[in-house]
């Protein structure tokens, strides 16, 4: 891998000029080290990792820190998008017993969400979550959740019970289906929900990087500024439904996380 | 005749995703057709059935997007 890869492509590359269309692929998401601390080496996305929890934490601290029976303009923004996740996801899911766990569903929703959006942010233009460890290490905690749910509300034969042995099949289909059921819950839950999350962001990074490489690339000749600017256009739409993915992602990591929960909170039959 | 008339190159595994994303597109397909029907059955119940058909389209999204995953996975 050359140093001018590690710059998202090839710049000096145009159209009839013998050089193929630079592609984009695995290559654009591996950064060169921006900084150090200590032994740690920060690149781009671990910057904007603890950029977005900075936001989010100073964002909540600064609406809630001090709260009012009635709220002021920035309390009500905060007010409006934590009603959205109680209400939408919560309450749809898990009903009256899901009011605890509504913190967790909103630190997730937020924080999946704002990882996601530095995709179409100008000068960061890279959503942190298409580096599957982040996603994982996410999933792993709504992992440990539902496990623990599941062990505390049902003991250790009934939570096994919860995971593996759903309730009020004929009996020779149980054979079948329980060791399906325990692979599921145990092993695809969060393998899926860590994949999906990664894979759209993943998918949709490669998407904007061969409508603008596209754009950069078809660009110089009388030809190909017709189709730079087709391009460029692709790009601009893209970026719109890219917008709607980061939200619609960041919404289903949360339905599934609630819904994951509150299987785990159903008592054993 | 051993030479060949004609030749791809680049990896099998775009074929590969092609394919793959055959089931899931028709998944999807039913999940969101049945889900406008039948918010156009029962408005009142739009709030549910938005979940759930965007719960189902999650899990079967899933399977496509495995597909290309392993297409920059596998390599070759």
């Amino acid at each position: 891998m050359s140093n001018d890869q590690v710059l998202a492509f090839e710049t000096d590359c145009h159209l009839f000029k013998d050089c193929g269309f630079p592609a984009p692929s695995e290559w654009s998401f591996i950064f060169e080290p921006l900084f150090t601390i200590g032994s740690f080496e920060v690149n781009k996305p671990m910057a904007l990792v603890f950029l977005s929890t900075v936001i989010i934490c100073g964002f909540f601290w600064a609406a809630f820190a001090r709260p009012k029976v009635v709220p002021g303009k920035f309390q009500l923004v905060a007010e409006v998008l934590y009603d959205f996740v109680r209400r939408g996801v919560a309450r749809e899911t898990m009903g009256k017993k899901g009011e605890p766990y509504v913190p967790l569903l909103v630190s997730l929703f937020f924080f999946v969400w704002i990882m996601n959006i530095w995709a179409i942010i100008p000068f960061a233009q890279f959503p942190a979550t298409s580096i599957i460890a982040y996603p994982a290490a996410l999933a792993l905690i709504v992992w440990c959740t539902y496990m623990y749910l599941t062990f505390r509300t049902n003991g250790l034969v009934g939570g096994i019970r919860n995971l593996c042995v759903p309730s009020g099949l004929p009996k020779g289909i149980y054979v079948i289906l329980t060791p399906i059921e325990f692979i599921s819950a145990v092993f695809i839950r969060p393998l899926t929900l860590t994949v999906r999350l990664f894979a759209n962001m993943f998918a949709g990074h490669l998407l904007l990087l061969v409508f603008i490489i596209g754009t950069w690339y078809t660009l110089g000749t009388v030809v190909g500024t017709f189709y730079s600017a087709t391009s460029l256009i692709m790009t601009l739409l893209l970026t719109v439904f890219e917008m709607f993915i980061q939200a619609l992602q960041a919404y289903v990591f949360t339905v599934l996380t609630a819904s994951y929960i509150s299987q785990a909170l159903e008592e054993a039959h | 005749m051993s030479a060949a008339l004609a030749a791809v190159e680049g990896s099998v595994n775009t074929i590969g995703f092609g394919l793959a994303a055959i089931g899931p597109g028709v998944g999807i397909g039913i999940i969101f057709g049945n889900g406008v029907q039948a918010i156009a059955r029962q408005p009142e119940a739009t709030a549910v059935i938005r979940q759930n058909m965007l719960l189902g389209f999650a899990v079967v999204e899933a399977l496509a997007l495995m597909g290309f995953v392993l297409a920059f996975a596998l390599g070759g």
